[in-house]
């Protein structure tokens, strides 16, 4: 292995990808407050995932109080406790971003029902 | 002073304790050789010359074999280093544990070489308007004045050559010193391509 690819190796969590785009997922996400730690969670559409290995990263999309906002996640990042999908989505593209200029039903990803909840629930 | 003469292997980053990611650098260090030692009584100042990375036989001349002494073999990569802070003789190895316990380090290296660049890339001179009726864009103006002097004074900033020229950076992080795999992690960027020597040394301004 590339002495790269090797450094970034350590830290790489195990099945940190266990969605696809179209997916709508929860992302459990640490806050340090002070001494506290608590957990947020972020949920949303799965629109692009971007770079490879410890790069890797999740654009998530949601529509809150009608503005739309993105966060892109690290996902193999400590802060991220773990993801959860709630909603499996039919799509046939790798990145999402004509959802940006739609708006209400338009917006909405067809769910796939295919491998349907079961194996995540 | 201490410092190491390394290769750097390229970028990438990394989670640090708080779970931020962080931009480094990996600087691969293969083991440094003691080839020389300079002292004050025979050449006036205090000095180590470390080598590193062996070289095949066949590539080595007589003259530049000569420098080796004392068992040690030809190396490819030579830099002296003034006022080593470790005691050591010739023949001693180091590796990436000579540097783990420093905070921050320099790094000097050779920048990439850019070309013929003009005077606002190379000398960051702003230019002029680019709309607005201006016929002034990217040049750098004047530059022998009026009647006194009337000439361009030696060392005027112009369009030329840039890069490749021997570049320091200060003050990088030292993020991770691994011995296995005989790397540095510092955080940032360091001078030149991928595979580039450079030299790996205590802060000089911390």
């Amino acid at each position: 292995m590339d002495i790269i690819r090797a450094v970034g190796a350590e830290q790489l969590k195990d099945n940190a990808e266990n969605f696809r785009i179209g997916d709508t997922i929860k992302v459990h996400f640490k806050i340090i407050e002070g001494k506290t730690e608590r957990i947020q969670i972020y949920e949303g559409l799965v629109i692009a995932l971007n770079n490879t290995g410890i790069n890797r990263t999740v654009t998530v999309r949601k529509i809150s109080y009608g503005v739309g906002v993105e966060r892109i996640f690290p996902i193999h990042s400590p802060k991220i406790d773990k993801i959860e999908v709630s909603r499996m989505g039919k799509v046939r593209r790798a990145k999402l971003y004509y959802i940006r200029d739609r708006v209400g039903k338009a917006a909405k990803v067809k769910q796939l029902m295919k491998r349907k909840l079961k194996k995540n629930a | 002073m201490i410092g190491l003469i390394g290769k750097k292997a390229g970028m990438t980053q990394v989670f640090d304790e708080e779970g931020t990611l962080t931009p480094v650098t990996v600087i691969e260090v293969e083991p440094n050789v003691v080839v020389a030692s300079r002292t004050l009584e025979k050449d006036g100042y205090n000095a180590v010359v470390l080598g590193s990375v062996e070289m095949k036989s066949s590539n080595v001349t007589k003259p530049y074999a000569g420098q080796f002494k004392n068992d040690v073999t030809p190396k490819k990569h030579v830099i002296e280093i003034r006022d080593f802070e470790k005691e050591c003789n010739v023949g001693d190895s180091f590796g990436v544990e000579l540097i783990e316990n420093l905070v921050y380090v320099d790094v000097v290296g050779t920048s990439k070489g850019k070309g013929f660049q003009g005077v606002m890339k190379r000398h960051n001179f702003s230019g002029g308007r680019a709309t607005h009726g201006s016929k002034f864009h990217r040049v750098g103006g004047s530059t022998g004045m009026a009647a006194y002097p009337s000439k361009v004074i030696k060392g005027t900033k112009m369009a030329g050559r840039m890069g490749g020229e021997k570049k320091t950076v200060q003050n990088l992080e030292v993020v991770r010193v691994d011995a296995e795999k005989k790397i540095v992690l510092v955080k940032g960027a360091i001078p030149g391509t991928k595979n580039s020597i450079v030299l790996v040394r205590t802060a000089k301004k911390k």
